[in-house]
């Protein structure tokens, strides 16, 4: 049999059922291979004994009716698990242990699978590098020294080298897609209120969607099916009909229209984005799709209003980290002087900026002029795409303006790093369901990714595309195991 | 200061002040759990008992709106004559603080759940109307506490995120005296709503109280100063007092007043500068994105607007129009919900050959003194309103006299004994058989000659000295109208 780390997740899944693998053997062999790459530093806690008992006691009463059984599976660290560490990559909660789960993550435990660990993450997601964690910059199995993306740096870095057969990240404003793209994995990024925030350490409430990362289409489908539900825990979340996302997963796509935002075509756009977005374009048209251009006239704006909406809501959603109930803390003279101390210590520096720039877009006197004006245009950017999608089913864009860069190289220039998410952001400011599958390579070798972006709550439909053009792209990642010596 | 026609006024020298007061009132929101998480809000319960982890602001936890609560605010909005805002928004409301686990609360700035509104004071010169501007939903802080530990500060959770309702007036008030009664009569309508227990000990009610002078006559409005927190009425009249004539002696040395937040120290009787406008807190208001807006429905507020119970001034209305009480009178009884049910309760136990005066009498007569003595609300009556109807009803059919009634009451409130047994038990009856209390009669003035004479001859005085011979002869029980009659007849 197919080295076990190397089978896809639905493989696995297959061969739990049919009783060719135990889950102790399936658990065993990622828990070896994780072990085996520390040098990636996609984990930040891991908890590989408590997998392998729980892989024991599931093979003692196995139940194979469930989506996930006995699968194991880590997890980006912004997922508070019970009883295990959760840091959300930030000296702040370097010693916190919630007594609680994440409605997304018990969603997965209920089907079976079972935690090996907590993987690597910006700074509470903020970031698109995995430079900003606390606990260290992870490395791209694609090439040494190369960032694996961000902020799910650790989940693409884990999922690309086999440490975990699937994994799920969350995406504000393409921390799942943009890693995704930059390791040459599936990324799916929801709609708003698809899945339930109840338990994920927040950045921006009004943007922040977990969502699955996976090998191929079919995996990514079949743990959406998992994690998305209605939760009443959290109001945003919404009560829609929920597809059997794996199931009524089809490369039928004929007749499906598919728009091709002009806007998209940035100035001083690399000429491989360029060419593998028209490959992309020749793939959905040999799977039947027909090609429309469209416009989305206030793409533009995207990128500005969201580092004022998301850096706002962080301001205030990072106010609680304060040393006085949980987390770490600094010794003070008093109240003010603990906090200060508290927070300078304990949050990193992006995390510092973004705060900054929250207070002041939401101070008074700033308020109308940032924050104000930034919701009117993401109104605009919704609008926009409410009309497009009256004229297609799908948008095909790039994933990201280029492929991934070295580590260190954009540590010191944040917009250059905040460039990195022009393509998504948007995606994230009108709700809309994002999907990231690899379709090509660079001249260096590395991988590129195509975004489709579909209607609200029409994972389906994306997710259709992506598996019709996925067969075609018949995309094979160059991962050397370069870091297992 | 004159008190001109009830008009309170500043004087001096050359000036006369008026003071215009607004007042922000924190009423807690009578529910079982909080405004966004289903921990308990039971006062007095041990420290950090009654906390969640959303209460708690721990990592990933969302709020999730009471409906309860909602509709409580609705109701009152509805008490207080006001308009409801079919949408309204949460907002966070940033700042730091120890007993502030978010690091935000969650209140309503731009778009409040009830709008505009109005009640009805009824002050002695008349009646006063006083302008809602809008209620809110908000939550509570936690409570910090500094005095247990000469290092540390305790915080205790259990007030964190407790629903309030803030219902902030118009600048209408002009006196101590009349914030007094507003806030009595906003107490009175939340207390019938069931929406607010009202109870200013237990800090269910307290209230930032806005004061400025100006000149009177002025049309336009003195900088204001903002009174913070303020959690009895007594406290509010002396807070205002102090800190009108504290605004009054500036202005007349010919300094500004600065716009301010201030404290009153109610050891001292003073209000003190907190903060000043520039350092006034930068909230950084905005939408709270964990929450969408709060929209209800015609239908859900025409549900909670046909459950509203009769109201202080509706039923002020009817037991004027059909018991025929004085409006003074109505006012006592309608006050409070408790004395209005009590008092409701007696009416209807007395039956149908019924004195209503007379139970008014002796409602806000001897029973609240009794209730005043024993520092009792009227809820822990000692004298149910079945007896005290029975009460009553003796007292009206004359088989007591009022003063013997007196007695009976006395013996009443120990147990809520049954007046119409003690009557029989002590022999009180009173003897209303004209025969026997003639005997009585002939007999005393036979034994005072003398006195008949003197009362004949015009020393009318004398007539009471009969009577209470003839009271006394009778122990007490004699029906004192017919001694009355039969005396008029004899002498």
């Amino acid at each position: 049999m197919l080295d076990i780390t190397k089978q896809s997740l639905s493989e696995l899944v297959e061969n739990v059922k049919s009783k060719k693998l135990s889950s102790s053997e399936i658990t065993k062999a990622f828990v070896e291979r994780s072990e085996k790459s520390k040098e990636l530093n996609a984990y930040i806690t891991e908890d590989y004994a408590n997998a392998l008992d729980k892989a024991k006691k599931f093979d003692e009463k196995p139940n194979f009716n469930l989506k996930l059984p006995g699968i194991p599976m880590a997890v980006k660290d912004l997922f508070c698990t019970k009883d295990l560490k959760t840091t959300a990559g930030s000296k702040i909660l370097n010693n916190f242990v919630p007594t609680y789960e994440s409605t997304v993550t018990q969603n997965i435990w209920n089907e079976g699978a079972i935690l090996m660990g907590k993987l690597n993450c910006d700074e509470f997601a903020m970031g698109s590098s995995n430079e900003t964690s606390f606990y260290g910059n992870v490395q791209n199995p694609i090439d040494k020294n190369l960032v694996p993306g961000g902020s799910s740096g650790g989940s693409s870095s884990a999922v690309a080298a086999q440490l975990t057969p699937i994994t799920i990240g969350t995406d504000t404003g393409g921390s799942i897609r943009q890693p995704a793209s930059f390791t040459g994995t599936v990324g799916l990024k929801p709609t708003y209120g698809s899945c339930s925030r109840y338990g994920i350490v927040a950045f921006a409430s009004s943007l922040d969607q977990a969502g699955p990362m996976a090998q191929n289409v079919k995996d990514c489908a079949l743990l959406q099916e998992v994690i998305s539900t209605y939760d009443e825990k959290d109001s945003t979340s919404i009560d829609f009909k929920r597809n059997e996302y794996s199931r009524e997963l089809t490369r039928d796509i004929k007749g499906k229209k598919i728009g091709i935002p002009k806007e998209y075509r940035v100035d001083g756009m690399p000429k491989e984005i360029e060419d593998l977005w028209k490959k992309g374009i020749e793939y959905a048209k040999d799977c039947g799709a027909e090609i429309i251009d469209i416009s989305l006239p206030h793409t533009n704006y995207a990128l500005p209003t969201y580092y004022i909406v998301a850096p706002a809501e962080a301001s205030s959603n990072l106010a609680r980290y304060d040393g006085v109930k949980y987390g770490f803390r600094a010794k003070g003279e008093n109240l003010i002087d603990m906090y200060e101390k508290t927070r300078s210590e304990g949050f990193g520096a992006e995390v510092q900026r973004r705060i900054m720039i929250g207070t002041y877009v939401l101070s008074s006197g700033y308020y109308d002029a940032y924050y104000l004006k930034a919701q009117k245009v993401r109104k605009l950017i919704k609008n926009d795409f409410d009309e497009v999608f009256k004229k297609v089913d799908a948008i095909l864009t790039p994933s990201t303006p280029s492929s991934a860069f070295k580590i260190g190289e954009k540590k010191d220039d944040p917009v250059s790093m905040y460039l990195n998410d022009i393509f998504t952001v948007p995606v994230n400011l009108a709700g809309l369901p994002g999907i990231s599958i690899p379709a090509g390579h660079d001249a260096k070798g590395y991988p590129l990714g195509l975004q489709i972006i579909g209607k609200a709550f029409d994972e389906q439909n994306i997710l259709n595309i992506s598996y019709a053009m996925e067969e075609k792209i018949d995309f094979k990642n160059k991962i050397n195991d370069w870091w297992i010596k | 200061m004159s008190k001109n026609n009830s008009e309170y006024l500043i004087n001096r020298k050359d000036n006369q002040y008026e003071v215009v007061i607004g007042l922000e009132v924190h009423a807690q929101v009578t529910s079982e759990s909080k405004l966004f998480s289903s921990s308990a809000t039971k006062f007095g319960a041990e420290p950090n008992t009654q906390v969640s982890l959303v209460d708690a602001a721990f990592p990933g936890m969302l709020p999730v709106i009471n409906e309860f609560c909602v509709k409580q605010a609705i109701k009152t909005g509805i008490g207080l004559n006001a308009k409801i805002n079919k949408r309204s928004v949460f907002d966070r409301k940033n700042y730091f603080y120890a007993d502030l686990p978010q690091g935000y609360q969650i209140s309503q700035f731009k778009d409040p759940i009830v709008g505009e509104g109005k009640v009805f004071l009824d002050m002695s010169e008349g009646q006063k109307e006083v302008g809602i501007e809008r209620l809110h939903l908000e939550q509570d802080a936690g409570k910090s506490i500094h005095d247990l530990d000469p290092q540390s500060t305790f915080v205790d959770l259990n007030r964190s995120g407790v629903a309030l309702m803030e219902i902030v007036s118009k600048p209408d008030l002009r006196s101590p005296d009349e914030v007094s009664t507003y806030i009595k009569k906003l107490r009175s309508i939340m207390r019938y709503l069931g929406t607010c227990d009202g109870n200013m000990q237990e800090g269910s009610l307290r209230a930032d109280v806005n004061v400025s002078v100006r000149i009177k006559g002025s049309k336009e409005f003195g900088t204001r100063c903002e009174i913070k927190n303020v959690n009895s009425i007594k406290f509010m009249q002396m807070a205002i007092e102090y800190e009108a004539n504290r605004q009054v002696d500036l202005i007349e040395e010919g300094k500004s007043i600065d716009q301010e937040t201030r404290l009153f120290d109610t050891k001292k009787n003073e209000t003190r500068s907190m903060r000043s406008k520039e350092d006034a807190h930068d909230y950084r208001y905005f939408p709270d994105p964990d929450l969408l807006p709060l929209e209800v429905s015609d239908e859900f507020v025409n549900k909670i607007r046909s459950d509203i119970p009769e109201l202080p001034d509706d039923k002020k209305k009817r037991f004027i129009d059909k018991f025929k009480l004085t409006a003074y009178e109505a006012n006592i009884l309608v006050s409070d919900i408790d004395i209005a049910k009590y008092f409701e309760d007696v009416v209807a136990k007395m039956g149908k050959n019924k004195d209503i005066k007379l139970a008014v009498n002796w409602i806000t007569g001897e029973l609240f003194a009794v209730l005043n003595n024993k520092n009792l609300e009227i809820s822990q009556s000692p004298v149910s309103s079945k007896n005290l109807a029975i009460l009553v009803n003796l007292i009206k059919n004359g088989t007591i006299s009022g003063k013997i009634a007196k007695t009976v009451f006395e013996l009443m409130i120990d147990g809520d004994k049954d007046p119409q047994k003690i009557v029989e038990e002590k022999e009180l009856k009173q003897q209303s058989d004209p025969k026997a209390l003639e005997a009585i009669i002939d007999k005393i003035i036979n034994e005072n000659r003398d006195k008949a004479v003197e009362y004949k001859q015009g020393k009318e005085k004398l007539f009471g000295f009969f009577v209470g011979q003839a009271m006394k002869a009778s122990g007490g029980k004699a029906n004192p109208q017919l001694i009355n009659e039969i005396l008029k007849k004899k002498l």
